[in-house]
């Protein structure tokens, strides 16, 4: 055949056509836009609204922010080194950075004790956080609370380690009776920490901290984007266990367990946290003799904790809620006592579904940590709103200051939840 | 048996938070240190700086009580208070005096029962135009759009003018002093109206103060002051004659420049009786000689204090009016050292 086409026909072709690009206007960038921002009348009526108001937004901002002063003074001077052109004044951030991150009153040759503490942070919630790293890691995380605790509050280092050594004794304990009784370990061990503690908070010599290797720092003089972060950090971790304490405990068969739980979560749920948080600074000072009331940082921790700890309760109720009937059935039938069935069954699943819920309390409480300014504390919110706008120099510079705490803000709330949404991934067992 | 402990327990507490009530004085020389409450910040009144020290005119009167009691500027715990935590504090006890441009009425005074020891600066209610509208009394303000603070006594003040001078206007309500200015700024009200020290202080950080103009008339008495707890007159009497002493100083033409060279003895009997070379008033309070000197030199007289921190010379730009002395037309009085 190949041979009478040879002699009929005058040229064919032996190998394929090497292939061409695509046509411009069906590949790349354009197709990209013809298919998502032109792909009808509607579509690219849309789009080009959409790009006129973006426009609209960044004209005005684009100069603003680019145009910013950064070196100067006052707020007057500011705008001389403007003239008149439009520009913002971050020179308000650079002059009180430190003011704006560590507060007022943390004196100034110390900065470096919170940024280490904030530092090891990272290294404390790694292994908590990524469950690939090594386990041994977490002896990091169990330190951690007591190392920056020293760090930021200074003082003697007695206190942090007679605090490790109570919990110590507690957990040993724990593990001694929980075998045999669940019960007994858990109070016996922390009736265990608790004579640790008093006897020996006994034995630490007066005026120690006076002498201490890191000056005390007073918690009032604690301030600025440091507090917000403290208290979000510490109420979050704290309030996790307790959610699930009380989330378990309103699931109880036993009565008075099951209310207790009931009434607390619905009362704490009922109030606004602006309300508790004023009962902890202003209420609780009525009730205490002068001398002897509570550190302000550890009364409104409480008081944040109490009630994330009812939020994250009741979304890890729904978690519980959500698992079908079965998985407590084959938990029973497989001989497990409650203990067991909760912590191998029921919780790991039940917690894997409350995932987005409890990130979304997080993320909350972390915003809700500037509610303090009310009550006179000095975080960032209150730093802005009370000494630097009320300072000589800077009074009138709202933009720049509260955009600064947004984008703060900002950061830290999306970190935590592309986290959420990493760990959501990483669990996926399902196969939808 | 527990019930009588429980009494016993409730009287030793009881006794105890008598005692520390009535001896404000021996606690705060016990301490070493004045706690002082003062605003979380307001221009020119109280604000730290941007190593912290505090700094303004609440401040100053903060800094002469320490000095006169223990003798050392320097020796104040700044409690910063917001509106609603500044009673509580004071109340219980947390703060041994309030200087917190709090008004005089008759309700805290009776009713919250705490003792206002003096008038430091007479504030009123004023309004703020832009200069382009022409205005030059408040009485023409008829129609007017008015930004007003919710539930202050300035909402009250403003009906009542209002209503007397038969004018209507329109209210537009805000929440704070910071949206207040981007609001008037931003022409969302023709008139923006509060304490005239604060319109002052706000009509300084505009780009353009030139174009703002305060009116004339002022439509409330605020009398701002420091307060103390009642039942305690001795500490009572201390905070008062400390700000009676830079009142007097001022009156007396003594300053802190002057002071040391004054302290040596003068030919005027009241200068020598309030600085301590003569007569025992210091004693009678129980205090040392020298405590008024030492209470001036903290920060000056009362009106060095006033020109350092909101006279006319700093960006607020306050005019003594009726905080000039009564020798001056004012109303700043001090009964004498005597």
């Amino acid at each position: 055949m190949s041979d009478l086409h040879a002699n009929s026909v005058a040229f064919v072709r032996t190998e394929t056509i090497p292939e061409s690009p695509p046509p411009g206007v069906a590949s790349g960038p354009i197709k990209w836009m013809r298919e998502n921002l032109f792909a009808t009348p509607a579509n690219t009526l849309l789009t080009l609204v959409a790009i006129y108001m973006i426009y609209l937004i960044l004209a005005p901002t684009m100069p603003w922010i680019l145009n910013g002063v950064w070196n100067a003074n006052s707020l007057s001077e500011c705008r001389e080194i403007l003239n008149g052109k439009s520009g913002a004044c971050f020179a308000v951030l650079s002059e009180r950075w430190p003011q704006l991150l560590f507060g007022f009153k943390y004196p100034a040759e110390y900065y470096w004790r919170p940024t280490l503490a904030f530092v090891l942070l990272f290294a404390a919630v790694a292994p908590v956080l990524f469950f690939d790293l090594p386990r041994k890691l977490l002896v990091m995380t169990a330190l951690y609370p007591f190392i920056a605790f020293w760090l930021i509050w200074g003082g003697t280092i007695l206190v942090p380690i007679l605090a490790l050594v109570g919990c110590g004794v507690g957990y040993a304990v724990y593990q001694r009776f929980v075998a045999s009784n669940f019960a007994a370990g858990f109070f016996g061990g922390i009736a265990a920490a608790f004579i640790v503690w008093s006897l020996g908070g006994a034995m630490i010599p007066e005026g120690a901290s006076e002498a201490a290797m890191l000056q005390p720092v007073p918690s009032r003089d604690l301030g600025g984007f440091m507090l917000n972060m403290m208290l979000g950090v510490t109420c979050v971790s704290l309030s996790i266990p307790i959610g699930i304490a009380l989330a378990l405990g309103r699931q109880s068969s036993m009565p008075i367990i099951k209310w207790i739980c009931v009434v607390f979560i619905e009362f704490i749920r009922g109030v606004p946290l602006i309300t508790l948080l004023f009962v902890a600074s202003v209420m609780l000072s009525y009730f205490f003799p002068p001398d002897s009331s509570v550190d302000l940082f550890l009364r409104v921790v409480i008081m944040i904790t109490m009630f994330s700890a009812a939020y994250i309760a009741e979304v890890i109720r729904g978690g519980l809620a959500a698992l079908p009937k079965g998985q407590y059935e084959a938990a029973d039938s497989l001989g497990l006592d409650y203990a067991q069935a909760m912590r191998l069954i029921i919780l790991p699943q039940a917690l894997k579904i409350s995932i987005p819920g409890i990130v979304n309390v997080a993320v909350g409480l972390f915003k809700d940590t500037t509610l303090v300014s009310v009550i006179s504390m000095f975080d960032l919110v209150g730093m802005i709103r009370g000494p630097i706008l009320a300072s000589t120099e800077w009074n009138g510079v709202y933009w720049e200051l509260l955009g600064f705490a947004a984008l703060l803000f900002f950061v830290v709330c999306y970190g935590i939840s592309q986290y959420s949404q990493w760990l959501e991934r990483r669990l996926a067992t399902d196969h939808r | 048996m527990k019930k009588s402990v429980i009494f016993g327990a409730l009287t030793v507490a009881g006794l105890a938070a008598g005692a520390a009530a009535a001896g404000t004085l021996d606690d705060v020389k016990a301490r070493g240190k004045l706690n002082c409450g003062v605003t979380t910040g307001l221009v020119g009144f109280a604000a730290p700086d941007a190593n912290g020290n505090w700094d303004g005119f609440d401040v100053g009167v903060c800094r002469a009580v320490a000095a006169a009691v223990l003798g050392d500027p320097t020796a104040v715990e700044f409690v910063p208070t917001t509106g609603k935590t500044r009673f509580t504090a004071l109340a219980s006890g947390e703060i041994d005096m309030l200087a917190r441009n709090t008004t005089w009425t008759f309700s805290r005074d009776v009713d919250l029962k705490f003792t206002f020891v003096g008038v430091n600066y007479y504030d009123g209610q004023g309004f703020m135009v832009p200069s382009e509208l022409g205005v030059s009394s408040a009485k023409e303000l008829d129609g007017a759009t008015v930004c007003i603070q919710t539930g202050t006594t300035t909402e009250l003040n403003l009906a009542d003018f209002f209503r007397a001078n038969n004018i209507s206007y329109e209210p537009v309500p805000i929440e704070t002093n910071a949206e207040a200015q981007q609001q008037y700024l931003a022409g969302a009200c023709d008139v923006y109206t509060t304490d005239a020290s604060g319109l002052a202080a706000t009509r300084a950080t505009f780009e353009n103060p030139g174009e703002h103009v305060l009116l004339p008339e002022i439509i409330s008495k605020e009398p701002l002051g420091p307060l103390v707890r009642h039942g305690d007159n001795e500490w009572g009497d201390v905070v008062r004659w400390s700000l009676n002493a830079l009142v007097t100083a001022e009156e007396l033409g003594v300053t802190s420049a002057n002071i040391a060279e004054l302290s040596a003895g003068t030919n005027n009997p009241e200068v020598n009786r309030l600085l301590g070379t003569e007569g025992s008033l210091g004693e009678m309070l129980g205090l040392s000689a020298d405590w008024a000197k030492n209470a001036i030199m903290a920060g000056g007289n009362y009106g060095e204090l006033f020109e350092k921190n909101i006279g006319e010379n700093t960006p607020i730009g306050l005019a003594r009016g009726l905080n000039a002395q009564w020798t001056d037309g004012g109303l700043i009085y001090s009964p004498p050292f005597r």
